[in-house]
């Protein structure tokens, strides 16, 4: 389902499909889509993180620390591994490991997200003109 | 419910807004801003993934609530209790926690192949293998280095490099064997043992590249750590088809990537050198001779009568600042200088303290205006306008040595150039070296006094001399 999501939104966007692949002789896989988004997205940061005053660098490093913690997306998935209720976990298939696995990422990225994202907070508070109220 | 094209839509705005976190940093007036964005996204990524994700047991819900419950309280409480000193070491356990939520997400997809639509267990698709494959061994190097660059940061384990023999051939090997694992792996539709061997050795590896690399790389170190965990977000972003995950694993990589290339710029050091590690230990420098050369020695007296009859007065802080936490003591010094009518700015060196930027974070803590705080390149021009530079925990950026000595290992490396203000106030605890082993020329040049004695103390002392 989300292999369709991924691709679904990257064909509507940049290519009216059949015309595209007509035009290169064949279909495109989606791992070339996705990799178009990566390098466009390193270019992106790329300028983006020249553009971050030095005196900001150490709340840089704790943002990119925060927002790398979307990897959660990927431990709610796998916490949410379900095949037909609780009896499937008795004849393992995998599910019960995909779960246990998807827990202990959710908690860890847990911490990261409160954690990242609130220090960052507190330090960029910190940062004050002169003559700004204290 | 939630169509496919939503949702990818959905994924795509968190990346957006990721974007906006980092662009909003290149302000101190945007930034805050910027952070709420960045929140903001997560929120838009989460909600969406539950809603795909649409859990039906009662249990799933409770373990998502237990799982984020747990993990946010610990999250939250340390982010309000942590010192500013600590900043470093934060971040390397947070690093670490990235890396290692990698492999236990690429493992779970391992396992259920068929809940992230990458096919069955033991026939996962071949591209899939090789992303996750990726994903899984950058962050298990990722989880280790962090966890060695915490230890050595909280002092819990010696900065000092420990150099084992034969490690760069046991490095290549290790590598060649963790190609060799992927590249099986990969054939083999998705072994679980393969799996683990991969993430093992990874492991292994995380912590030999760390452990060679002294305490005084440890901005290169940690930036890179930074940009690692990104790598690694990235390949599991590619597992998932997730656009979200994949766009900030770009942004990450590159940001670590372009820290560590300022850090590594701002010592005057390869990648590769930092890398290769062993610096800062090995290193016996000319500092034998030292002693005997004559040095002026002054009192926080003598400073406090110094600095209140100069006109412009730059304060050089370094990490000795940090590790006294005197950036307290050092703003009410530039306070009371303020009023006897002294003009103060900050001068900071882009290598100073543990990580980049943790000067500044510091300065802003003890409620230092940041238009009072200078980059390197902004305010050397100004130095021969100041009548005294007052350095305090600092040594090497600050060492002539590095513009005129060609035999000096720092030779090369952009300096804050101190000598060139009328006095030079240099507060250190001994005439010994810095960290680089370097014997620093400007403890005995005619206008350098050395106020000698720990840097919270001394400055306390100073303060209260100026009141007098």
């Amino acid at each position: 389902m989300l292999k369709t999501a991924g691709i679904g939104f990257l064909a509507a966007a940049l290519v009216p499909a059949p015309a595209f692949a007509a035009g290169i002789g064949g279909a495109i896989e989606p791992v070339i889509y996705e990799l178009m988004v990566f390098v466009m997205a390193i270019f992106v940061g790329y300028y983006v993180v020249w553009s971050v005053t030095p005196a900001l660098h150490t709340p840089l490093m704790s943002v990119t620390n925060a927002i790398s913690s979307v990897i959660v997306v990927g431990a709610l998935l796998a916490v949410a591994v379900e095949h037909g209720g609780l009896d499937s976990f008795a004849n393992f298939d995998g599910s019960l490991a995909s779960k246990i696995f998807g827990l202990f990422a959710l908690a860890m990225v847990a911490v990261n997200i409160f954690g990242a994202f609130l220090v960052t907070q507190r330090m960029l508070s910190m940062y004050k003109k002169k003559g700004d109220k204290r | 419910m939630l169509t496919p094209n939503l949702v990818a839509l959905l994924y795509l705005a968190a990346g957006v807004l990721f974007i906006l976190a980092l662009r909003g940093l290149s302000s101190p007036a945007t930034s805050r801003r910027g952070n709420y964005s960045g929140m903001l996204g997560m929120a838009i990524a989460m909600g969406t993934t539950l809603a795909i994700a649409n859990p039906q047991i009662p249990l799933t819900w409770y373990l998502i609530a237990g799982g984020l419950g747990v993990g946010g309280l610990i999250g939250a409480v340390t982010a309000r209790r942590i010192p500013m000193t600590m900043m470093p070491e934060l971040v390397a356990a947070f690093h670490s926690l990235v890396g290692l939520a990698a492999v236990f997400v690429a493992a779970a997809a391992l396992y259920a192949p068929d809940s992230f639509g990458i096919g069955e267990r033991g026939a996962i698709h071949f591209a899939s293998l090789i992303e996750m494959s990726l994903g899984v061994a950058i962050g298990a190097i990722t989880f280790t280095g962090s966890v060695i660059a915490f230890l050595k940061l909280s002092g819990r384990m010696s900065g000092k490099p420990i150099i084992l023999p034969l490690r760069h051939v046991i490095n290549l090997a290790l590598f060649g064997l963790l190609v060799w694992l992927i590249y099986t792996f990969c054939l083999s539709g998705g072994a679980g043992w393969l799996f683990w061997a991969i993430a093992l050795t990874a492991m292994l590896f995380g912590v030999l590249i760390i452990i060679p690399i002294g305490g005084a790389d440890m901005p290169v170190v940690i930036s890179m750590l930074n940009s690692y965990s990104g790598w690694a977000a990235a390949g599991i972003g590619f597992t998932l088809s997730n656009i979200a995950l994949i766009v900030t694993g770009a942004l990450v990589g590159s940001s670590g990537a372009i820290l560590s290339y300022i850090m590594c710029k701002g010592m005057n050091r390869s990648f590769i050198s930092v890398i290769l590690g062993g610096f800062g230990g090995e290193v016996a420098g000319p500092a034998g001779g030292a002693e005997q050369k004559p040095v002026k020695l002054g009192s926080a007296e003598d400073a406090a009568y110094v600095m209140k009859n100069a006109s412009r007065v730059i304060i050089v802080p370094g990490y000795g600042m940090a590790v006294a936490q005197a950036q307290h003591a050092l703003r009410e010094m530039a306070d009371a200088l303020k009023k006897a009518g002294v003009e103060v700015k900050y001068a900071i060196h882009p290598v100073a303290g543990r990580m980049p930027g943790h000067m500044n974070v510091l300065l802003a803590e003890a409620n230092v205006p940041y238009d009072e705080v200078f980059e390197l390149e902004d305010i050397n021009s100004e130095m021969p306008q100041a009548d005294v530079v007052y350095v305090i925990g600092a040594n090497d950026v600050v060492n002539p040595a590095a513009e005129t000595d060609k035999t000096s290992p720092i030779y090369g490396m952009p300096v804050l150039q101190a000598w060139k203000a009328g006095t030079v106030l240099f507060n250190k605890r001994s005439l010994a070296s810095g960290y680089a082993g370097i014997d620093n020329p400007l403890f005995y040049n005619d206008n350098t006094v050395m106020v000698l004695g720990d840097a919270k103390k001394m400055t306390e002392e100073i303060v209260k001399a100026l009141a007098h």
